[in-house]
């Protein structure tokens, strides 16, 4: 097993309370008003728990927002002046790499509780601004010089699997009109309506090969984990406790032409698998999986990635129906990126809140029959950094 | 501006100057010192011959700022005949329709402009390979 993410000893760090806020286009909100609500709600679902530090996801804010230092800000107006406060920035996968550094921090015995906040505010600035931004996230000096965008990484990842794999066009439009049926009935996502096959097959190109429908929209958004030990859990709780079974993260190269093979996602692997090994799990007991599907491309590669399919076989599970509620793998069950909205480094948090929604059976009309254990797995960029988190109901 | 942030890698940018792996003698670009595949250090300059084929390919509809002029774009994956894979845009391509496998060329162009009176940006593209008539 790699050394990195070697097996830590038996641990008990739960998930006191989570909260989601909706994903969308927030004009009157500002970021520091999206966090606050955020960390109100996951201390009320805690039952008042306070935190102890504060661990902020967020890719934007320095870019978009003209704002570092996050933590201390965003302490001090959600009432918790004074607590130890950072910032983790990973790309996409800010979100489980903050959980997962709060996680460490408990395990560690220096923390018994720790709030974990994704948020990011991406409409304060339009069009080609948040392109801008948004492609930060790839190589400065040997992508993005070039013009390229994460759109454009994942058009050309596309491309590429469909012709090594001999895949029809429509191949991937089995996830995006999955996560936009899932997303129907999520109050929390900013498209609440069905995509038909007809639909996404004419939808507009935003980077040929890869529609609109292919793509995630960038979104306003905040969701919070708070994290504690068992010592301090309150006694009684109405809903079941859920506890952290795995937690692992790795990385690959940064710019899509330096990966060994663009089209296996390295880091997504090692991080799964990695997570499997602590908990002694594989991956036929994952009974959900929340994925990051911020290109529909990336959620054929880490089906692949996590060993739900074989190399070049992903897109056959959304093409035969195997991803929806009641399938082999359900994935996305709230719309994920591509349905609730993509809100940059806060996507990790939500896809964490979500799953403790569906193993508390909290998930309403999104929810997955006889759930026990859940995934979490959140990518930066083209996956060049991944973190995977397993979490099981007591 | 970030002048000396693109005067440093001028080499490599208009020339197409990586390097070559002393030790497994593996071909490297963009240069980075370090052997990808064996991971010894690898320092020794290589100039590549600006051919190789389409990897893989796609039309920027969207583009960033400092692209927004040259929308819509063509963007590739580049396997040079070397070996390593390069990511460029392609320019040139006129109505001939793109396949991963057509065989392409460096040509220097501009890659970006900052505004009015920001910098223009010089680099490497990819042009279809020109073939002698006969």
């Amino acid at each position: 097993m790699s050394p990195r993410n070697p097996s830590p000893p038996a641990h008990d760090v739960f998930i006191a309370g989570v909260s989601l806020t909706k994903a969308g286009e927030h004009w009157q909100t500002s970021l520091r008003e999206l966090a606050f609500e955020a960390v109100r709600l996951a201390q009320i679902d805690a039952g008042g728990l306070v935190p102890q530090a504060l661990y902020v996801a967020n890719a934007f804010a320095p870019i978009l927002s003209h704002q570092i230092q996050l933590g201390a800000l965003i302490a001090d107006f959600s009432g918790l002046r004074g607590i130890e406060a950072v910032t983790v920035e990973a790309a996409g996968a800010s979100g489980g790499m903050a959980l997962r550094q709060a996680f460490l921090a408990l395990m560690s015995g220096q923390l018994e509780t720790a709030m974990v906040l994704g948020v990011e505010k991406m409409t304060d600035k339009i069009g080609p601004a948040v392109l801008s931004a948004l492609a930060t996230t790839t190589d400065a000096d040997h992508e993005a010089v070039h013009g390229i965008t994460p759109a454009a990484q994942a058009a050309l990842l596309m491309q590429r699997y469909l012709y090594e794999y001999e895949a029809p066009s429509n191949a991937l439009a089995g996830f995006s009109i999955n996560s936009h049926a899932n997303a129907v009935t999520n109050p929390n996502a900013i498209f609440q309506r069905a995509l038909s096959e007809e639909a996404y097959t004419k939808a507009a190109m935003v980077c040929e090969p890869l529609n609109i429908m292919d793509a995630a929209p960038s979104v306003d958004g905040a969701a919070a984990v708070l994290l504690a030990r068992r010592s301090v859990l309150p006694s009684e709780s109405e809903t079941p406790r859920v506890r952290i079974l795995g937690s692992a993260s790795a990385t690959s190269a940064l710019a899509l032409h330096d990966q060994p093979d663009i089209l296996t996602f390295t880091a997504a692997a090692e991080s799964a698998h990695a997570a499997y090994a602590q908990s002694g799990l594989k991956a036929k007991d994952i009974d959900v999986f929340e994925l990051h599907d911020q290109f529909s491309i990336f959620s054929a590669l880490s089906l692949e990635a996590a060993g739900f399919a074989e190399k070049g076989q992903g897109w056959r599970l959304a093409h035969d129906g195997q991803i929806g509620l009641q399938g082999r793998i359900p994935i996305t069950t709230f719309g994920g990126s591509t349905a609730r909205g993509d809100s940059g480094g806060a996507t990790g948090v939500y896809q964490l809140a979500e799953v403790v929604l569906q193993l508390q059976k909290r998930a309403d009309k999104n929810q997955v029959m006889d759930t026990k254990i859940g995934m979490a797995q959140c990518l930066g960029g083209i996956g060049s950094t991944a973190c995977t988190h397993i979490l099981g109901r007591e | 501006m970030e002048v000396s942030r693109h005067w440093r890698l001028k080499k490599q940018r208009y020339a197409l100057e990586g390097e070559v792996c002393p030790h497994c003698h593996a071909k490297i670009f963009p240069p980075r010192d370090v052997c990808p595949d064996c991971g010894l250090d690898a320092r020794t300059l290589y100039q590549f011959s600006g051919r190789g084929e389409v990897y893989s390919f796609a039309k920027v509809q969207d583009a960033p700022e400092a692209h927004s002029e040259q929308s819509p774009y063509t963007v590739a994956l580049i396997r040079l005949e070397e070996g390593p894979l390069v990511t460029a845009q392609l320019t040139d391509i006129g109505d001939q329709p793109l396949e991963v496998g057509s065989p392409v060329e460096m040509v220097t162009r501009k890659l970006r402009s900052d505004g009015e009176r920001g910098m223009l940006v010089y680099g490497y593209k990819f042009r279809p390979l020109l073939r002698p008539s006969i």
